[in-house]
């Protein structure tokens, strides 16, 4: 069985402009998405005390709010989670009792109606928060300079900015997503947009990687010509690549439960956007900064590329 | 040509699988419900106490499954949970008071594989259920008492050298010791200088001043005793809760990690834990009147409260303090039927105690209760925490007679409040308060849907990606599967061999590793194709595929893997989980997919010398 049998190669180049204009308005939607509606900063981000309690039947929601009232905490939000029978509930922190609070309102919930279980409580400290916050953002920097390091080594600083590029875009636009939909931004999501850094990364350096070989192979034909080349004979691998880690990501966004769900959510627009950038803002990109034959054959730089046929 | 390969590299895919199989196993076995027992203080664990423990178990007509003996533990298994909690019952009635007992799952591995040093990963909290709790140690209070410990001891050594002074003051954590003249400035700058090391002194002749601030090498010392004593404490009170397998660490400068598999009653737990409460043993002030509101203590005294809220002059001396009691019990009273605590000193204790009681019969002791707590207020918009000491006088009694080693206090609210005095003083003191900043707590009940989930999702995702493979690439997509699998068993025996701690985000981290594995053999596969149709015999296309795409897996694999380091080096908790398992999913991928499925190609069409058709 074969899906792809593209006898010629497509030119996606040709494209160029459309699909970089596309990538602007994406990408600037995603930063006025971010600019005015902010992320949906989880506790883990932001300090708070999370509950979730399960009833014996379906909870009744106005009866939790009115024991959250009688406990003195405003702004509490009581939602149903998953089920009618359990319930999220998140607390701001107040102002004296920190991490014994909750024990304070479990058991008044629990004095409420008895066959509430306490599934699970976080507290969050507003210090530990801010540096989660922090070292967040210092992770992402560092995965950037990181990476780029590596291309620029490999193959040359075009590749590497052109990446990069790309990389934040996609990077850019989940984030963009979360922030729109409001989606809650957790620890896990924000492993998931790490991890996509380096998978959508991955993306480009199979393409990349292809033209560097093409460069050798293919001595009369221009620029553009060994990049659609490039990008047509990987576009299979690119497919079944992202189709089967999707289908995992799937099988966590539907099995995996609620602690789960975002994390694949945040994944899930990684891989789609990741298929996008690498071939159709990577590629441009590195046609626009002028990327040509001399900057990959530089005869001393690789044993690998001179080994080749 | 043909595609083999040489015996070595054979035998080396072989000899890593089986190492993979045997690391792996373990997490397979599930686990036996077991009683843990462990020493408290004094009492040995050893085959006195395996004798007695099946003597107990017998007579309660319970069967163990093994009785096993570590270092100060005893693990014994049961076939089901009603004899683990029954027989956790009936030891911790007899045995309770020298032994902690606590119910454990102990992972029931084979023995033969435990002589490999196999062990299945250890669940995190997530998966299992249990308390989880940061703890930052106020470092702020830790210098502020030995501040106040030092300005104390430059009082005294004065004192005790005849060196007269004006006052001894603390102000902006600067000691200042006022002389009456030039002469004992340099008499008390010299012994000062020579006997407090940790104070950098300052002189100012003009004012006959001395100033004393802590010197950064004695400031960075207390910080890092006060977390390591913290942690020791943390640990002796976590042991008297009775949890197995708890995990206590300081994390970073300042934090503690505390985490209770299995605790439910979190509440208790934060008591005990966060509690900073210890007792100070003052005499009475006799000599000077009870000052009026708002007048200042008499010098060498220190104005205290009591739980009626009255006045209480006492000495600043201090005889003992919570540092010096070695062992506390909770008790009632023999004459006045109230609840006590039974306190027993070490030597040094003892022996000051001994000092002053019998230089002091006659004379009123008071015993304070200091507590620390904090407090959260919103000042500005801004979230301040301030700290609180609350210090009440529970208890006054006249010395009747010198006391001893052992002696009792009475006066306080509740037996309950007895029992938690006499653990926090059997527990140690805490050397600086800390403050609870972050609490998880998961229920079993949760822990185990978790694993459920996480299993099932990765299970289900296997099954399409094989489904996919199989029909798409036929045997080198069933050699893709198999290299898949094997990944996933190195991936866990890697993990457990280590001691990784699996929790749900580790899960994840499987799952995604798994999607992004089968990356190297599509482009392995691909390129098969490719050099087929390109016209290539199979053997060559099968050799030039693998030879090709190395550099490409390698290339993307670098990548991923930079980003998982850093993930790792900058997470915290769960994202650290998610990464170490990313890293040594990439590496054990790279083994998988370029070794094995190779292995297997080579094993399966390698022999034929002449091969006419393959099946990509």
């Amino acid at each position: 069985m074969e899906f792809f049998k593209i006898k010629r190669d497509i030119p996606f180049m040709r494209y160029g402009r459309l699909t970089t204009t596309i990538s602007l308005v994406t990408f600037i939607l995603a930063v006025l998405a971010l600019g005015f509606k902010g992320l949906n900063l989880g506790i883990d981000f932001t300090g708070g005390i999370l509950m979730e309690v399960r009833y014996a039947q379906a909870a009744d929601l106005e009866a939790i709010r009115k024991t959250l009232e009688e406990q003195r905490i405003a702004e509490s939000a009581v939602q149903n989670f998953g089920t009618s029978r359990d319930v999220l509930i998140r607390l701001p922190l107040r102002e004296d009792t920190g991490a014994k609070q909750s024990d304070q309102i479990f058991s008044a919930l629990k004095a409420q109606d008895g066959t509430a279980e306490l599934k699970r409580v976080e507290f969050v400290g507003p210090q530990v928060g801010k540096e989660m916050y922090e070292s967040g953002g210092l992770a992402l920097m560092l995965v950037a300079a990181g990476i780029m390091a590596y291309l620029a080594m490999r193959f040359a600083w075009r590749f590497a900015v052109a990446a990069m590029i790309a990389n934040m875009h996609d990077i850019v636009i989940i984030l963009g997503m979360f922030a729109f939909f409001e989606w809650e931004f957790t620890l896990s999501v924000l492993a998931g947009v790490l991890a996509i850094l380096g998978y959508s990364v991955n993306e480009s350096v199979v393409v990349f990687d292809r033209v560097r070989e093409n460069f050798r192979k293919m001595r009369k034909a221009a620029v553009t010509e060994v990049i659609d080349n490039a990008i047509t004979a990987t576009m299979s691998r690119t497919i079944i690549t992202h189709s089967m880690t999707q289908l995992m990501v799937l099988a966590m966004f539907f099995f995996g439960g609620d602690a789960l769900h975002n994390f694949a959510l945040a994944l899930t627009i990684g891989i789609v956007f990741g298929i996008y950038s690498s071939v159709l803002v990577a590629c441009p990109v590195v046609l626009a900064l002028g990327v040509s034959r001399a900057d990959l054959l530089l005869p001393e730089k690789e044993g690998l590329v001179d080994n080749r046929p | 040509m043909r595609n083999r390969f040489p015996l070595w590299k054979n035998l080396m895919v072989a000899a890593v699988l089986i190492l993979g199989i045997i690391y792996a196993l373990p997490n397979f076995f599930g686990e036996d419900p077991s009683v843990q027992l462990s020493a408290v203080r004094a009492a040995k664990v050893d085959d006195g106490l395996k004798v007695q423990v099946q003597g107990l178990l017998d007579a309660a007509g319970l069967k163990a499954k093994t009785v096993e003996m570590a270092d100060k533990r005893m693990l014994i298994r049961f076939s089901d949970t009603d004899s683990q909690l029954k027989a956790s019952d009936v030891l911790n009635e007899k045995l309770g008071e020298a032994y902690t007992v606590a119910l454990n799952l102990a992972p029931s591995t084979p023995s033969w594989l435990r002589a490999f040093g196999a062990k299945p990963m250890y669940l995190g909290l997530d998966l299992r259920g249990g308390v989880h709790f940061l703890l930052q140690v106020d470092m702020d209070a830790a210098v502020k008492q030995a501040e106040d410990r030092y300005a104390e001891d430059a009082r005294s050594l004065l004192r005790e050298n005849k060196i007269r002074y004006r006052s001894v003051e603390k102000q902006n954590g600067v000691i200042q010791v006022r002389l009456p003249d030039s002469d004992t400035l340099s008499q008390a700058q010299v012994l000062l200088r020579r006997e407090l090391r940790g104070l950098q002194i300052d002189v100012k002749d003009s004012e006959n001043l001395l100033e004393g601030r802590l010197s950064e090498v004695e400031r960075r010392e207390i910080k890092r005793f006060a977390v390591a004593q913290n942690t020791t404490t943390l640990r002796n009170r976590v042991n008297e809760l009775g949890v197995a397998e708890p995990v206590i660490q300081q994390q970073g400068e300042d934090r503690i990690v505390v985490q209770l598999p299995g605790v439910q009653d979190t509440a208790r737990a934060k008591e005990i834990l966060g509690a900073t409460a210890t007792l100070e043993f003052r005499l009475v002030d006799n000599e000077h009147p009870v000052p009026a509101e708002g007048e200042k203590a008499p010098l060498g005294s220190h104005l205290y409260r009591d739980r009626q809220n009255r006045p209480v002059l006492l000495e600043r001396k201090i005889i003992v303090t919570g540092d010096q009691v070695v062992d506390a019990a909770s008790g009632i009273d023999q004459q006045g039927g109230q609840p006590a605590v039974y306190v027993t000193l070490n030597s040094v204790g003892a022996k000051k105690m001994g000092d002053t009681t019998r230089e002091n019969v006659g004379r009123a002791m008071a015993v304070v209760y200091i507590e620390n707590k904090s407090e959260t207020k919103e000042v500005n918009g801004q979230k301040v925490t301030t700290k609180k000491k609350v210090e009440e006088v529970i208890n006054i009694a006249t010395i009747r007679d010198r006391f001893s080693k052992r002696f009792q206090i009475t006066g306080l609210d509740s037996t309950e409040e007895a029992r938690n005095l006499a653990l926090l003083l059997r527990a140690g003191a805490l050397a600086a308060p800390v403050d609870i900043v972050e609490e998880r707590t998961v229920g079993p009940s949760m822990g185990k849907e978790n694993i459920d989930r996480g299993v099932k999702s990765n299970g289900y995702g296997f099954i399409a990606i094989a489904a996919f493979m199989i029909l798409y690439y036929r045997v080198f997509g069933l050699f893709s599967i198999l290299a898949l699998g094997t990944n996933v068993l190195l991936l866990v025996a890697v993990l457990s061999l280590l001691q990784a701690t699996l929790t749900l985000p580790g899960l994840a981290g499987i799952a995604l590793t798994v999607g992004m594995a089968i990356d190297a053999n599509v482009l392995i596969n691909e390129r098969i194709r490719e050099e087929l149709r390109a016209g290539s015999t199979p053997h060559a296309a099968i050799h030039a595929g693998y030879e090709r795409a190395f550099a490409t897996i390698l290339d993307s694999n670098v990548t991923t893997f930079v980003a998982g380091v850093a993930l790792f080096l900058l997470g915290a908790g769960p994202v650290r989980g998610f990464a170490l398992v990313l890293c040594i999913g990439i590496l054990t991928s790279m083994f998988s997919a370029v070794l094995v499925s190779r292995a297997l190609v080579n094993f399966t069409y390698g022999r034929r010398r002449k091969l006419v058709k393959i099946a990509v």
